[in-house]
């Protein structure tokens, strides 16, 4: 079993989390980006920044994970201050 | 035919015969190149030679001819779809497989068994009712049938009576059927071969060159090629290759992994499938039982396998058939799939005017492997994108026109 390192919970299985997909970088309240937003999410051939959610303690957080090796480089929880981190 | 067979036979000066000529040297230029050896490229190669008189072609394939996901999938040749658009392209897909025997003078085993897909909840029964409606406006064999009529057509299937997974009725589909892969694509191969095709087996695409909005040239790692039109069907690395020509696909790329089992005595005459469970069975003509088909959870472009899909695979193929609880695995493996927003393909125009799409293809291309090849060689030829693959444009996300079929397939997402 896959092991993923909740920042909240430490290391627990992959079964308890849930998937949320890629960080996305465009804006989805600006009509110009909305398309690219929905659809056109990152697909990388390596690092990729993406949300996960520890579901039994409702923890969502971010992972740094190689899609090449499956490998996941570091997670940790988004400051909710930071635009960069943490976009609409 | 039987004939020459015999006269074949009998010839004492035997001498076997690759059906495809080795890897030639690249020329400076060839009128079309295909990017991507796999079913779908290699088709569009053989209806451009054999139909449209374009044959100074060249193929290039990064590994082996049909060594990704054409060597991969698990082979469901079917058009139960959901929408009008899909199933008017789905259905020609069916019946160019019908012929494609005869067509290609190559066997490709080609076996119209039926599919049966279980439903286990009203829900499910409800959305087989919109299929079976569309599919019979459409044309194609197809019915919802109640529980006593998939025990008629499926004798092994647990039925679950009163259990968690009772089977309340099933989605039976006549046309469904399942053909030998590799033979698919060995077959355009030859055909395309025997017209002046070059198949680049071990030649890797890593650019192009552009001019405006044209691409000009083919930068591979055994020099660069002149092209006149590029074809991008690459399957699971369809995402990559667009980057490398400088625009982005609506892809996401997901492992999906199956399995085989070691071979049984023939028992299982239909392609069985369960929306529910996730999970769909075929036995092949050498017995195997091939279980398939779990995609990953997360984005990936690794094709290592995990033991967690192999056990709820495994879960729901002994929950379908509880005798094969103890049969072995013999096989396991993974496919890269181009997943797409609305689980339908991408063909016809890119960015760029000379370069065409077949991607998006999913864990839905090889039952089109025929119906894109013809298709995509007719848009090339005459640059004129055909009514059939209009509502499957690239253009189709800026409109939000999609083509949902998420709920028409069994694979789990």
């Amino acid at each position: 079993m896959k092991i993923l390192d909740c920042p909240l919970n430490g290391p627990r299985n992959i079964t308890e989390f849930q998937y949320l997909g890629p960080l996305r970088q465009e804006e989805a309240e600006d009509a110009g980006s909305l398309v690219a937003r929905v659809f056109f999410p990152p697909n990388p051939a390596g690092v990729l920044v993406e949300w996960w959610r520890h579901t039994t303690s409702n923890t969502v957080f971010l992972a740094e994970r190689d899609t090449l090796t499956d490998e996941v480089l570091r997670t940790w929880l988004p400051d909710r201050k930071s635009h960069e981190e943490f976009p609409a | 035919m039987p004939l020459s067979l015999l006269k074949y036979g009998l010839r004492r000066d035997y001498v076997p015969h690759g059906d495809i000529p080795p890897t030639p040297d690249l020329k400076k230029s060839y009128d079309v190149v295909i990017v991507g050896g796999g079913g779908h490229g290699l088709a569009a190669a053989y209806y451009l030679s054999h139909v449209h008189g374009i044959t100074d072609v060249a193929i290039l394939e990064k590994g082996y001819l049909a060594g990704g996901n054409t060597a991969r999938n698990t082979t469901t040749v079917r058009s139960n779809y959901m929408t009008e658009q899909s199933v008017a392209f789905y259905k020609e897909g069916v019946s160019l497989f019908e012929t494609m025997s005869h067509d290609l003078g190559f066997n490709v085993m080609f076996s119209q068994r039926g599919q049966l897909t279980l439903a286990h909840s009203d829900a499910t029964m409800r959305s087989f009712r919109l299929r079976a409606e569309m599919g019979k406006h459409m044309g194609t064999r197809i019915e919802v049938v109640d529980a006593k009529a998939v025990q008629e057509i499926c004798p092994h299937v647990n039925m679950d009576f009163g259990g968690q997974h009772e089977v309340l009725g099933g989605l039976w589909h006549e046309d469904g059927g399942t053909a030998r892969h590799d033979a698919v694509a060995w077959g355009y191969a030859k055909r395309a071969a025997e017209k002046g095709v070059e198949i680049h087996q071990r030649t890797e695409v890593q650019g192009f060159r552009k001019s405006g909005d044209r691409v000009t040239h083919v930068i591979t790692d055994r020099g660069e090629i002149a092209a006149g039109q590029v074809l991008q069907a690459v399957g699971g690395l369809n995402g990559q290759v667009a980057e490398l020509a400088g625009f982005r696909l609506p892809i996401r790329s997901f492992p999906l992994q199956a399995m085989v089992t070691q071979p049984l005595k023939p028992f299982l005459d239909v392609l069985l499938s369960s929306a529910n469970m996730h999970t769909y069975l075929v036995q092949s003509s050498r017995g195997e039982v091939v279980i398939g088909g779990g995609s990953d959870p997360y984005q990936l472009v690794s094709t290592r396998s995990t033991f967690d899909q192999k056990e709820a695979l495994a879960a729901g193929a002994v929950h379908l058939v509880p005798f094969l609880h103890n049969v072995k695995l013999l096989r396991q493996w993974a496919g890269i799939t181009d997943m797409t927003p609305d689980y339908s393909p991408i063909m016809g125009e890119s960015p760029l005017r000379n370069y065409w799409l077949d991607c998006g293809w999913g864990t839905w291309g090889f039952k089109a492997t025929p119906v894109a090849g013809k298709r995509m060689a007719e848009t090339i030829a005459t640059g004129r994108v055909p009514e059939i693959l209009k509502p499957f444009a690239l253009s189709r996300f800026e409109h939000f026109a999609l083509v949902n079929e998420m709920g028409a397939t069994a694979a789990s997402h």
